[in-house]
């Protein structure tokens, strides 16, 4: 399969002399197969938005390698930005435009033909509103254009920022239908969205970012797969023994992933009755043992060290630097 | 070309550019109108109502006159002493003259075109320019601001050509607007001349000077215009433009004033904008030193310092290309976030 996308050490670094020297992009991968719909994942400031503004020529980088459809960037950038749609964070319009205004002007700007501006706002079902003034708009308005203005060029790669920020259910799902379809038709999409159980729904791949490395990638069924294994649930007859369970088995070598209320998350279980023996050589009675299959938002959660602990405050740039391993198959693998 | 023609769009879609248009078009209504009343056109009906009245004022200033003398010479007959109350030789030195009632004083206020159009060919200009400094501020900071330039950017990549071809369809309406209207003023003030004026001695030479200080007044526009557009570009915000304006009336005209003032520079004006605006129009804008006359001594030429229009090209043209050039270096190197 041919990559679409191709990103290899990716570097961007933001010099103040108040707040020194910062890593947006510390020599990031990435790599997007054709007709693909890619998951880009990543917590707040881990440089998502910066890598898609690089690729998109807006941020000129330090150092690495981009390619898209097989052109070097950004030397080639005027060349492959007709076959790139693209929308990068919060979707932004003139207020007083009217829709059709606002994509009329990209399409003349493109030069493509009048009808093609139809042909979008039907699809993302802001037919019959194209007439009213943008500010008139509810955010999710704002990004079903949003979304009609990375489609109007009919890209090969469509580039989308947190599409589903601030539509309804109803919204979320018909745009997951519609990524569906246009992957179905040929369309690479590039999908970057915090709400993980939809990348895991419509994804065939992803990629997980997190300050400014990437620390997971590859089909998404094979990362889950790779961070699933020996990840235990366990509850206690008494709630009030946990931390000393979990005290217990960090000294005996098994990794508390996250501590709840009620139970224990346990990660790298190989035997689970281990477990119990542990724990009942301490006096401490198990009620529950429970293998858990684990889904993208807690693999994520886990790779990224960002998951919520009870009574800390986690600030933005606090997240895991992983080395960079992971499934097979992705760039410079 | 299709971005061209897609930023002249826009531009003209742009609800302050029609907004600013409308308040330009109807100011200068405004003012043509207003101006149109207070002209009256000298009829030959008028002219002789003025003479008539000279000639009254005339003969009734030597009537009270004669009355004086009367009343002098009677006050000395009885002995008094008249030079204080009435003057030597009791005023007779005095007699009213006619060439003293000159005709041209009883007439109303007669629009001349060849001798008073290029003032408001200045008074255009400064409209004209306040309209392309404010379209063109915001037609680039609201860009800017409102993320337009982003998505126009993921269209076309290319920085530089992006903001030239902006500046391009800025320069164009503002020219063609600069044009229409004021081919529209010069009517307006020709018809004024015509019918409420006069339009004598309007010879092809008069018009040529028109024409050049037509010229002058688009060039100070596209000039306005483009720094603002440029300002408004390195700020990528139209308030920066609003702010450097503001900053730049500031310091020139009220701190530097001050300043030279406080320190007794000579032709310290040599230092403030407007007088540079002043001679790009008038061709050149006099200085006088007063402070080297000693008027106790009698009459005095004071010491004159001249700035000319090409001094005034220089100051404005090299002003504009910095801030131009500062716009497209900054549009090149910083990121767009």
């Amino acid at each position: 399969m041919s990559a679409v996308l191709e990103i290899e050490g990716l570097r961007k670094t933001y010099r103040s002399r108040k707040r020194g020297v910062r890593h947006a992009l510390d020599g990031f991968d990435m790599r997007v197969e054709a007709g693909q719909v890619h998951g880009f994942l990543g917590p707040n400031g881990s440089g998502k938005t910066t890598t898609l503004r690089t690729l998109l020529g807006l941020i000129r980088p330090n150092g690495g390698r981009m390619a898209i459809l097989g052109q070097e960037l950004p030397h080639a950038l005027p060349t492959v930005a007709g076959r790139v749609g693209a929308i990068v964070e919060s979707p932004q319009f003139f207020p007083h435009f009217s829709a059709r205004d606002t994509l009329g002007l990209l399409a003349q700007a493109g030069e493509l033909p009048r009808q093609r501006v139809d042909e979008v706002l039907e699809l993302v079902g802001l037919r019959d509103r194209a007439g009213e003034r943008v500010k008139t708009y509810s955010l999710g308005m704002k990004q079903r254009l949003a979304v009609a203005s990375a489609l109007l060029k009919n890209p090969k790669l469509l580039i989308l920022d947190e599409p589903a920020n601030g539509l309804d259910p109803g919204g979320i799902r018909e745009m997951r239908g519609l990524m569906r379809g246009l992957a179905e038709s040929g369309m690479t999409v590039v999908l970057s969205s915090h709400i993980l159980g939809e990348i895991q729904l419509i994804c065939d791949s992803v990629t997980i970012i997190s300050l400014g490395r990437r620390v997971a990638f590859g089909p998404v069924e094979e990362v889950l797969a790779a961070h699933s294994q020996g990840t235990v649930r366990v509850r206690l007859e008494a709630v009030s023994d946990l931390p000393q369970a979990a005290e217990t088995l960090t000294r005996s070598g098994i990794r508390v992933a996250t501590s709840e209320a009620d139970h224990l998350m346990l990660s790298g279980v190989d035997k689970p009755a281990e477990v119990s023996r542990l724990l009942a050589e301490q006096g401490l009675y198990v009620s529950e043992l429970t293998p858990v299959a684990v889904d993208l938002e807690s693999v994520f959660l886990e790779l990224t060290a960002t998951a919520p602990v009870p009574g800390q405050h986690r600030q933005v740039d606090q997240s895991a630097k992983v080395d960079q391993t992971g499934t097979a198959g992705g760039w410079g693998a | 070309m299709s971005l061209f023609v897609t930023e002249l769009r826009r531009l003209g879609k742009r609800r302050l550019t029609r907004l600013m248009l409308v308040l330009l078009l109807v100011g200068l209504a405004t003012v043509a109108t207003a101006f149109s009343f207070s002209s009256h056109k000298l009829s030959p009906d008028v002219v002789a109502a003025a003479q008539a009245e000279s000639d009254a004022q005339y003969k009734r200033s030597v009537e009270d006159w004669k009355r004086t003398v009367t009343d002098c010479e009677a006050a000395q007959a009885r002995g008094e002493q008249t030079e204080e109350r009435f003057g030597p030789n009791c005023g007779k030195d005095y007699q009213p003259q006619p060439e003293m009632f000159d005709p041209k004083w009883n007439l109303p206020y007669q629009f001349d075109f060849r001798a008073e159009f290029p003032t408001f060919i200045a008074v255009f200009a400064g409209a004209v320019a306040l309209f392309a400094f404010i379209v063109g501020a915001s037609f680039v900071g609201a860009e800017w601001n409102t993320g337009g330039m982003m998505n126009l950017l993921l269209w076309r990549p290319r920085r530089l050509a992006v903001l030239g071809t902006k500046l391009a369809a800025l320069l164009t309406t503002v020219l063609g607007v600069t044009v229409v209207l004021g081919a529209l003023w010069t009517a307006a003030f020709w018809l004024i001349g015509t019918s409420r004026g006069t339009t004598a001695k309007t010879t092809a030479g008069v018009w040529r000077s028109i024409g050049l200080d037509g010229l002058r007044a688009v060039a100070l526009v596209l000039v306005v215009g483009a720094v603002a557009f440029a300002l408004a570009s390195l700020g990528r915000h139209t308030a920066m433009a609003l702010g450097a304006a503001v900053a730049v009336f500031a310091i020139s005209e009220i701190g530097i004033r001050i300043a030279v003032g406080v320190l007794s520079v000579p032709f310290g004006e040599r230092y403030v904008l407007s007088t540079y605006a002043q001679s790009w129009f008038m061709k050149q804008a006099e200085l006088f030193d007063y402070d080297t006359c000693q008027f106790a001594k009698g009459a005095c030429e004071p010491a004159k310092y001249v700035v000319t229009w090409e001094q005034s090209a220089l100051v404005f043209g090299v002003g504009a290309v910095a801030a131009l050039v500062g716009a497209f270096w900054t549009m090149r190197r910083r990121d767009i976030s």
